[in-house]
């Protein structure tokens, strides 16, 4: 399912609003979580899953074509966890 | 918002209701269906790609022997579905303000 298929099958279940709102709703959620993590925030959606963010230290990488030594920086990566409920429904438990 | 405080499903509706100018009550329905649409898109085995943000897929992982770490029992795990999000280039490099 891409955004667009997403805004699809609100717009179905929604045909009293129009794509555009329905749009605006999609991109203003994930733009939402987006500066959450940005800002260094967890966002914790019940039932659905929490984003956070990680730190990972500089490390000293290779490049697997050259076999060079590469110096990797510290960066943050996002990272999202499944919340129970979806684990469960996921396992059809 | 101080670093360390968490995002959840309130605040997402309240920016829905600010940015699109729905009644809050829509916007804090919209946000669920939204979240259950992706839940339900992903039971059904689909792969949910959001573009610059990331996709979310679900992997399934063969039953393995697993150890109760406190008493060393040996334990079968069973197959399993596992949810995974893979961050979009544009996501990871705003997190790192490369942007």
């Amino acid at each position: 399912m891409t955004k667009s298929e997403l805004i699809q099958r609100l717009s179905t279940a929604n045909p009293h609003l129009h794509n555009q709102d329905l749009e605006r709703v999609v991109n203003t959620v994930l733009e939402e979580i987006a500066e959450a993590l940005t800002r260094g925030e967890r966002v914790e959606l019940r039932g659905f899953g929490a984003f956070s963010v990680r730190e990972r230290d500089a490390r000293l990488g290779r490049n697997p074509r050259t076999g060079e030594k590469v110096k990797v920086p510290a960066k943050r990566t996002p990272f999202f966890k499944m919340g129970k409920e979806l684990k469960e429904r996921l396992n059809d438990k | 918002m101080a670093k360390g405080s968490t995002l959840t499903r309130a605040h997402l509706a309240e920016a829905v209701y600010h940015d699109v100018g729905l009644s809050r009550k829509s916007s804090s329905q919209l946000v669920e269906q939204m979240l259950e649409e992706v839940c339900k898109a992903l039971i059904n085995g689909e792969t949910v790609k959001l573009s610059s943000f990331g996709n979310f897929a679900v992997r399934s992982k063969k039953q393995r022997m697993g150890r109760n770490p406190k008493t060393g029992e040996e334990v079968p795990i069973d197959p399993r579905k596992v949810l995974v999000f893979r961050a979009s280039h544009v996501l990871k490099d705003r997190i790192n303000g490369d942007d």
